[in-house]
């Protein structure tokens, strides 16, 4: 292993409400723009529905529900950020899909204290960049849908 | 055991393994399962030597690769288990303590064998004990044996000679004593076998080495003469019937040339079948999976081009798709047989076990099935037949005391009906003890006396199905161990399949288990409901009924519960939006509808090519509907299609907006994240890309089976439901433990709160939390689950005077006010039963089971504890589900209560001259109702001042009037908590002054 590889993360960076992101991109399969989602009665709020990407069964995650963040506005356009998880597809649905950053693990901050709770959860950590943070998304958290904050 | 069995070969072929070993290995596990049945068989027909002889070939076969293999062990014991068949073979009467003592052997050889495919050496360990079990038994199972023998062994030997080619003969001979010998060097054991054994073993080893030839010589060389010994024993036959022993071995011989026949064309159907690896079939389904998806996206696209210059290549890749997909499934069914393998063994050794006589009696054992559905019915198949003969059947004297044969049957049966398989497992015992039955659920707590008495001995039956409900006084190790009814149940429903049974006094008990041929691919009718499409599975539709308004068929309601006259019945129905929850606001309804048109369209267009691979009755009844569209689907509540559909003994009306046309899916597990929906059984992906969701028409039962628990409950549980609809009360959603939502009455709650996980501690035994300056104890609804390390943790908070409690849960879902209709059904501790809340079928807790894991006392120190002040209640309900709920409530309003669970009880206390200031009571109780309690105490008791409430929802006329008299002061409803502290409060005054 190189020095490159163990001493930094590459990142892709994504957009939800205005907010910038990141996901290590070893754990993401591919962007697509999600299409034909069939809705999921009965489901958690977080969960946009399913759909079919290329033959296997997706299931989307409205990144905004999770986030407890307002919902697009209709016909704003969003793409969708492909992960494998236990043999499963999700795709978690975001604003935008941005550059690839490649950062130091070194630089990553643990989320401030007060970060609000529905952050807090999925969150791992924080990069400051210059003009902006970086939050780090932890996949396992994302998708562990039973943590959820008290709801009321 | 478990891991060799025949229909996985490949898994033991590790590649590192000896191809011999394996192949041994294989083949061996094969055989014996084979001896397992063919020896319980031989037990009962002692002197079919066709049997015999096929059991010898076996063990001999497997004796004999062990020498070539060098496996000493296991040579040894097949030897002395072959010695003690040889036996038999030469006349020795069979006795059940010899054929347990072979199959003892047998599985010993299993258990070997097993390690050896795991280590690939034979495992250490000395078969010293059963093998000389077995010498005794082949010694002294009868003194003249010897004598017997040698005779026979001289008669043999002629016989043998000319029936087998010397060369040949004493070549194998050869081979086997030298590899016998070379084992013997190492093994004492074995030593001592052949040493001891050479008399008998020397008459058995030739037998053996005749019918080693026949199976695996050379068929060129057995045909021909095989013949001649058969003309010879026929001659000899006369001859010997007068003196059945010494003349066994032309019998025999003759019986073994008959054998060798078929063994001969078995051979060359084996040849015909080759062993493939389940990997690579399983792949192979699923590739074709994916074909027939493919093809139907194909087709679907085809469909909008009318005149494409692809239709025809579409439809010949469409036959060859089907054609493909048909073969393929083929190669996964296997008869049921397979799964029936180890039965006869197991109900042999029960009734030894058991000292009862059982004849297993298995008509259909070719029908096939698909072999993943066949691995998963194997278990619970088992145990029911275990059951039927354990429970089912009576002790041999109890049959004669009965007037039956000795013999008790279990017949287990399996045939073809439509798309699915239908299995009975049918015994002819005692039939399930009612009485018993009932007894137990009331004593479970699952049903109420009173109930129990409306329920038919049918519905009192399928009880056993629950969990906790075995009848067996005695456990003993066949079956009720705890493991039962209820799981067997889970197990087939988890295959779609549906389990029932139908049992007679005295006559006899009937399961009936009907599963599906297969799990892939099944045929599913694809429906719309507010504006999503749906798939539901054509194998529980019975019909499609379109329901207008003008026509026969009208959604008529019954309050707010629409249902269906058909046929003279009134079938229930269910609206699938709003099961589904995704009714739609009124105005977005024009655009939908315009979706649907076209989606009838183009339905309309292509029917057909669909249609004809779904050969379903309702056929016509789709094309009528489609062709006809509704006007307004949603518009009018007396319009829509009725997708008639059976579950078990239930039969209900699925409403749904359109109903489009019928397509082969494969089903695609749900994702983790969604399986917890138990409305859905999976999705798949249509031909036209999109994902749709299948409907579980098992989950929408258990979501409305409170309205729908078949017919006749209903009808006669009509007043109990009407009474406890009548109010709705305010519930707590939420989830805790396992993932099914949960609800409490809002009343019994005191705060919610949201709390740090680092806050929790543990002490005493017990998670605590400091709450309020106090320590509260936490307890979780399932007692093992601990809690987090971080995060926060959701509390329901109970509390009573200074007391409090909390419980943690996952998520606090919603409040919501909704008739609570309890649908009594559960004996896991902690809930009390299961109510449709918002649709979703709903766990609603049992709080009495929590609180006094928090304080032990909590329910009795109140008594000693309250304020002396406080106006005394006396609570009588026969319900626990209402004792505990009220108790609380009344004891928040500042009562000093004292439940009873029955008219008799307070007499009781009437009697010992307790005196209250209120008296509480339900009207519909078992034994002594309310009206004749009221009675009793107005009849010049202690208590014949203390006013009397009646806890009830009779509320017409009729019934106040009849309170009235009885001398009730007034009329609460159940669940009315206002109401109740209301009209208690306005009660008690003026007694109060009084007392």
């Amino acid at each position: 292993m190189s020095n490159l590889e163990t001493n930094s993360i590459e990142y892709m960076t994504m957009e939800i409400d205005g907010q910038l992101f990141g996901l290590p991109i070893n754990r993401v399969q591919d962007v697509f723009i999600p299409e034909n989602m069939t809705k999921v009665p009965l489901s958690n709020s977080e969960i946009a529905g399913v759909l079919n990407l290329r033959g296997r069964i997706v299931t989307a995650i409205d990144m905004r529900r999770r986030l407890d963040l307002p919902d697009r506005e209709p016909g704003q356009s969003f793409m969708s950020v492909g992960i494998e998880y236990k043999n499963e597809s999700y795709g978690f649905l975001i604003d935008s899909v941005g550059e690839v950053l490649r950062l130091k693990p070194s630089d990553q901050e643990p989320n401030p204290a007060n970060l609000e709770p529905h952050w807090a959860l999925v969150s791992s950590g924080v990069y400051r960049l210059e003009g902006q943070l970086l939050v780090v998304l932890d996949v396992e958290r994302v998708l562990d849908l039973t943590s959820a904050p008290l709801a009321a | 055991m478990r891991v060799a069995k025949g229909n996985t070969p490949l898994l033991i072929m590790g590649q590192d393994m000896d191809d011999l070993l394996s192949e041994f290995l294989t083949e061996t596990t094969e055989s014996l399962d084979v001896v397992d049945v063919e020896l319980v068989k031989f037990e009962q027909e002692p002197n079919n030597a066709a049997i015999l002889n096929n059991i010898f070939r076996l063990v001999h076969t497997i004796k004999g690769t062990c020498g070539f293999l060098g496996l000493p062990r296991l040579e040894a014991l097949a030897h002395a288990a072959e010695t003690l068949m040889g036996e038999f073979r030469d006349g020795v009467p069979v006795t059940g303590e010899a054929v347990t003592l072979i199959l003892a052997s047998i599985d010993r050889i299993k258990n070997i064998l097993s390690d050896l495919e795991e280590n690939e050496t034979e495992p250490a360990g000395s078969d010293e004990d059963l093998i000389s079990k077995l010498e005794i038994m082949s010694a002294g199972g009868s003194p003249e044996a010897e004598g017997l023998v040698e005779a026979v062994s001289e008669s043999e030997t002629v016989s043998e000679t000319e029936a087998v080619s010397e060369t040949v003969s004493e070549a194998v001979t050869e081979a086997v004593s030298e590899s016998e010998s070379k084992p013997d060097v190492d093994d004492s054991a074995a030593i001592n076998v052949v040493e001891r054994e050479t008399k008998p073993g020397e008459v058995s080893l030739d037998d053996l080495e005749r019918a080693f030839q026949e199976a695996d010589g050379p068929d060129m060389d057995i045909a021909p003469v095989a013949s001649e010994p058969a003309e010879e024993a026929k001659v000899e036959e006369p001859v010997a019937e007068p003196e059945p022993t010494p003349v066994e071995p032309p019998v025999e011989a003759k019986a073994s040339d008959d054998n060798a026949a078929p063994a001969k064309k078995k051979e060359s159907l084996k040849n015909q079948s080759i062993r493939v690896n389940v990997d690579t079939l399983e792949h192979l389904i699923t590739m074709v999976s994916e074909l027939v998806l493919t093809r139907n996206q194909l087709l679907e696209m085809d469909r909008r081009h009318q005149d494409s210059q692809f239709k025809v290549p579409l439809q010949r890749l469409s036959n060859v798709t089907a054609e493909l997909q048909e073969g393929i499934m083929q190669t996964r069914m296997q008869p049921i047989g397979n799964a029936w393998q180890k039965l006869p063994r197991i109900v042999r050794d029960l009734a030894l076990e058991l000292d009862k006589k059982i004849d297993l009696v298995m008509n259909g054992a070719d029908t096939e099935l698909d072999r993943q559905v066949l691995e998963l019915i194997k278990d619970p198949l088992t145990h029911m037949v275990r059951n039927s003969a354990d429970h089912g059947l009576e002790t041999t004297q109890g049959r004669i005391d009965a007037g039956k044969s000795e013999t008790g049957q279990v017949v287990l049966s399996a045939y073809h009906e439509g798309g699915y398989i239908i299995m009975e497992i049918a015994d002819d015992g005692q039939g399930l003890p009612t009485e018993k039955l009932k007894s137990k659920i009331i004593e479970n707590g699952l049903l109420s006396e009173g109930e129990a008495d409306k329920l038919t001995d049918a519905q009192i039956h399928r009880y056993v199905f629950n969990a906790g409900l075995s009848t067996a006084k005695n456990v003993t190790s066949v079956s009720g161990r705890g493991v039962g009814m209820d799981v067997v149940r889970s197990n087939i429903e988890l295959i779609g399949g549906i389990v029932d049974l139908k049992s007679t006094p005295g006559v006899g008990t009937t399961f009936y288990i009907k599963i599906p041929l297969t799990l892939a691919i099944v045929s599913a009718l694809i429906v719309e409901a507010s504006g999503e499409k749906y798939a539901i599975p054509q194998l529980s539709v019975i019909e499609l009924v379109r329901a207008q308004a003008d026509s026969e068929h009208k959604i008529e309601m019954i309050k707010d519960t629409p249902v269906l006259r058909l046929r003279n019945k009134l079938l229930p129905l269910i609206h699938l939006s709003r099961l589904l929850e995704i009714e739609q606001p009124k105005s977005a309804e024009i655009i939908d509808l315009a979706a649907t048109k076209a989606a009838l369209d183009v339905a309309e267009i292509d029917g057909k090519p669909e249609d004809d691979e779904a050969e379903q009755p309702a056929d016509m009844d789709v094309q009528a509907g489609i062709e006809t569209p509704a006007e307004n689907p949603r518009e009018d509540v007396e319009n829509g299609f009725i997708i008639v559909t059976q579950v078990g003994s239930n039969n209900f009306g699925i409403v749904v907006d359109a109903v489009f046309h019928t397509e082969e899916i494969v089903v695609k597990p749900m994702s983790s994240m969604l399986r917890d929906i138990s409305m859905f059984s999976g999705n798949t992906i249509l031909g036209d890309g999109s994902v749709i969701m299948i409907i579980d028409p098992n989950g929408i039962v258990q979501a409305v089976s409170s309205d729908l628990s078949s017919d006749e409950k209903k009808s006669e549980n009509v007043a109990v439901h009407a009474t406890d609809q009548d109010k709705p009360v305010s519930m707590l959603l939420f989830k805790a433990g396992s993932g099914e939502p949960k609800a409490v009455p809002l009343s019994l709650i005191t705060r919610l709160e949201e709390i740090q996980c680092a806050d929790i501690e543990y002490s005493n035994n017990r998670y605590m939390v400091q709450y309020r300056g106090n320590l509260m104890p936490l307890v979780f609804f399932d007692p093992d689950e601990v809690p987090n390390k971080e995060g926060t943790q959701a509390l329901l908070v109970f509390a009573d005077n200074e007391r409090s409690m909390a419980m943690a849960v996952n998520e606090i879902v919603d409040i919501v006010e909704e008739k609570l209709d309890i649908e009594v059904g559960s004996s896991r501790d902690g809930i009390l039963g299961s109510a449709v809340i918002k649709g979703v079928a709903t766990e609603v807790i049992d709080m009495g089971h929590f609180l006094p894991q928090a304080f032990a006392d909590w329910f009795q120190r109140q008594e000693f504890d309250q304020n002396k002040f406080a106006k005394k209640i006396l609570l009588v309900d026969d319900s626990a589900f209402f004792r505990n709920m009220l108790t609380p409530v009344l004891k928040a309003a500042g009562y000093n209560v004292t439940s009873v669970e029955s008219a008799q009880h307070a007499l009781d206390l009437c009697e010992q001259e307790i005196m209250f200031d209120l008296i509480v009571s339900d009207i519909e109780m078992p034994e002594m109702n309310g009206f004749e309690f009221a009675e009793a105490l107005a009849d010049g008791t202690s208590w014949e001042n203390i006013p009397i409430i009646a806890l009830s929802s009779h509320s017409s006329p009729a019934a106040l009037e009849r309170g009235r008299q009885a001398g009730f002061h007034d009329y609460v409803a159940k669940f009315d908590r206002e109401g109740l502290i209301e009209v208690l409060s306005k009660s008690h005054k003026p007694v109060g002054v009084a007392a």
